[in-house]
């Protein structure tokens, strides 16, 4: 350090400077780091879908894509209604109540998690990580599940384990339900995903 | 500043060219500091080919990566095809193909086997704290490299593999669901997160790696290298100035390290033509069907590198959680009953516990598993503190510390196994007692590393001619 005395008003200013080109940085990265959020584009491709679900058979799951994610539409069987029911001591969250509105929409908070107790409507995606689980719809003892499996889902990545109305078993990765998106009824026979009557 | 130097005007023209340039750029000063004048102990083992090694493979990486970029198309309807077209269409592209995927496992075998040299031998005991800490920045830089790198493919793995990880992020509480948005670009994985991982891997993260590796190279030449037996050779200086203990790396070094490099080119150009899948450890079989994003496929993992976190972050459930809050709670009590400390930092530990305790009570376990994982790796960056051993090296430490080590990397080979496997009960517990494990060999390494007979360690390295 040199001798000369500090020279107060130029260190003034310097800070000054210095903290006016530390605003004009952040400012710049500011466009930057916007650039990353979803585009125009990727906001504009959210529409409803619509689907003819009278081909679903009994037992059946049809796939298919709502903002790019898969949407499952399955038509249970009495025997997997009547199972639901059974299970309840054995899931997370069996009556919906986590998150209220956001996972399960006031019309699909029942046993069945829908508006018609047959028909499932879900996002495909499990909530621990973003894997699409499988369908294990048989019931009993299988390879990577518990020997009174009821049929259900099963998540490859990590073994989360989801009833036949997506509502998750205990003590898996998954923290919830499956989510079930707005959708309604146009026809008997025509379901609209992505919007609901609320909206 | 050197002052000019002037040469005789009788010196041959490679003389007076060099000495043009040295007078305007310090190339002879660096080629001996670095080179011909740096002074590494003579006792190196098998363990330190693997440095030169690392930097073979990076330069591999990067002069592949290249060539690979003329074809590639980061576009998500053509990027599969784009790969295909390099393995099928390209004059020889498939082997520049195959050189960059088996240089990615082969960039880990690497550094995996440089850590554990590390590890063992105490390379990140003062004063040599920020070559490790450069060294697990890199260790950073790589997985990012590898990860971002595995999405250009576009096959299912790429695909998946990437989804689980960006929804890491949304784990995070309040800002983890836009975070994910903000890196994916996109509701789902898709084309904008293609792009911008593209972005990333060619350009954004090598030129960090690149700078951290110069970094880790001037630290180390700076301190000057380790040794197995943990001596520090500038301790004993002959005459001449230069440690007794001490060969100049060049040309004792690069000669030696020769013979590493052509053993590993052995290996890795056999992988390269007779079995570059390696059975589906190196390419998964699944990343050869195009991405689909309506279908995860059965069976999903990421690739064996990754494997040893990746148990961690399924091993850590719900009653993973309440085994973690006890392990704190008891620790705690421990504290408070049988350790010196005065009132207010029992006091201290005590709330600093029950707030923790709260917290992983509170949080989902997905979000503690995020933690676990990057915690594993994150703890790394502290071990030149939280070793307290009176010695370096572990030849010169008691017995069983030998057996810690060795249970350490039996249960990270497990870690790694299990990872690759579909999820099991029995998988699950064996990988919360590994990772309770991982993280209390380095937590309680205060306490451990000074417990025991420790040896006497010498003045000078242990050394025999051959």
């Amino acid at each position: 350090m040199s001798d000369t005395p500090m020279d107060s008003s130029k260190r003034t200013w310097l800070i000054a400077s210095g903290c006016a080109g530390a605003i004009g940085g952040v400012a710049t990265a500011i466009p930057f780091v916007s650039t990353f959020q979803p585009s125009e584009r990727a906001k504009a491709a959210g529409a409803a879908v619509e689907v003819d679900i009278s081909a679903i058979k009994p037992g059946e799951k049809l796939t298919v894509e709502w903002r790019g994610k898969p949407v499952w539409i399955v038509r249970r069987t009495p025997e997997q209604l009547a199972e639901l029911t059974k299970i309840d001591s054995e899931l997370a969250d069996p009556n919906s109540d986590r998150k209220p509105g956001e996972i399960t929409p006031a019309y699909a908070k029942n046993e069945g998690r829908s508006i018609k107790p047959e028909i499932f409507v879900a996002v495909g995606i499990c909530t621990h990580l973003g894997c699409s689980p499988g369908d294990k719809f048989v019931p009993g003892p299988q390879p990577s599940l518990p020997d009174n499996w009821p049929g259900g889902f099963l998540c490859p990545c990590h073994g989360s384990t989801f009833d036949m109305a997506g509502r998750v078993f205990k003590n898996k990765p998954a923290p919830d339900n499956l989510e079930v998106p707005p959708h309604m009824y146009l026809t008997d026979n025509k379901l609209l995903i992505g919007e609901d009557k609320s909206a | 500043m050197a002052e000019f130097k002037e040469i005789s005007p009788n010196a041959s023209n490679g003389e007076k060219l060099l000495n043009w340039v040295d007078n305007r750029f310090p190339l002879s000063k660096m080629y001996k500091e670095h080179l011909s004048e740096y002074y590494a102990p003579k006792n190196f083992n098998f363990f330190y080919f693997f440095g030169s090694l690392v930097i073979l493979v990076l330069v591999i990486q990067i002069l592949t990566g290249i060539f690979l970029v003329m074809h590639y198309k980061p576009d998500a309807t053509v990027a599969f095809a784009s790969v295909e077209y390099i393995m099928r269409d390209v004059p020889w592209g498939w082997l520049i193909r195959y050189m960059h995927s088996t240089g990615a496992s082969a960039f880990f075998i690497v550094v995996y086997m440089h850590m554990f040299r590390g590890l063992i031998y105490g390379s990140y005991r003062k004063p040599r704290e920020l070559v490790w800490i450069f060294g697990c920045a890199i260790f950073l830089c790589l997985m990012a490299e590898a990860f971002m790198g595995y999405l250009l493919p576009w096959g299912q793995m790429s695909y998946w593999g990437a989804q689980v990880i960006v929804n890491l992020f949304s784990a995070i509480p309040f800002i983890g669901p836009d975070l994910a948005l903000l890196i994916r670009g996109d509701y789902v994985v898709g084309d904008a997160t293609l792009n911008r991982f593209f972005s990333f891997h060619v350009i954004a993260v090598p030129l960090v790696l690149l700078g951290l590796v110069v970094a880790h190279i001037i630290a180390l030449h700076e301190v000057g290298s380790n040794n197995p037996d943990g001596v520090e050779i500038k301790a004993k200086k002959g005459p001449d100035g230069h440690p007794l203990d001490g060969i100049p790396f060049h040309p004792y070094y690069t000669v030696h390290d020769i013979l590493g490099v052509t053993v590993f080119l052995l290996v890795f150009t056999s992988i390269i033509f007779f079995a570059p899948e390696v059975g589906g450890y190196f390419l998964e079989y699944n990343n050869f069907i195009p991405a689909d994003p309506l279908k995860t496929p059965l069976h999903i993992a990421p690739v064996w590198y990754f494997t040893p976190y990746y148990s961690m972050l399924r091993a850590t459930t719900d009653t993973m959680v309440n085994v973690l809050s006890l392990i704190a709670a008891v620790s705690a009590g421990f504290v408070v009953l049988k350790t010196a400390l005065n009132t207010k930092g029992k006091a201290i530990t005590v709330v600093g516990v029950a707030i923790l305790i709260v917290l992983l009570k509170t949080f989902d376990a997905k979000f503690w598993g995020v933690v676990v994982m990057g915690g594993a790796v994150v703890m790394l960056f502290f071990l030149p503190w939280l070793d307290h051993s009176p010695v370096k090296s572990i030849r010169y430490r008691p017995t069983w510390h030998k057996s810690l080590y060795a249970v350490f990397v039996v249960f990270f080979f497990v870690l790694g196994y299990l990872g690759i496997q579909p999820p099991s009960e029995v998988g699950t517990l064996i990988a919360q007692v590994g990772t309770i494990y991982y993280f209390g060999f380095f937590l309680l390494m205060p306490w451990w590393t000074q417990l025991g007979e420790f040896k006497l360690v010498p003045d000078r390295v242990t050394f025999e001619a051959h």
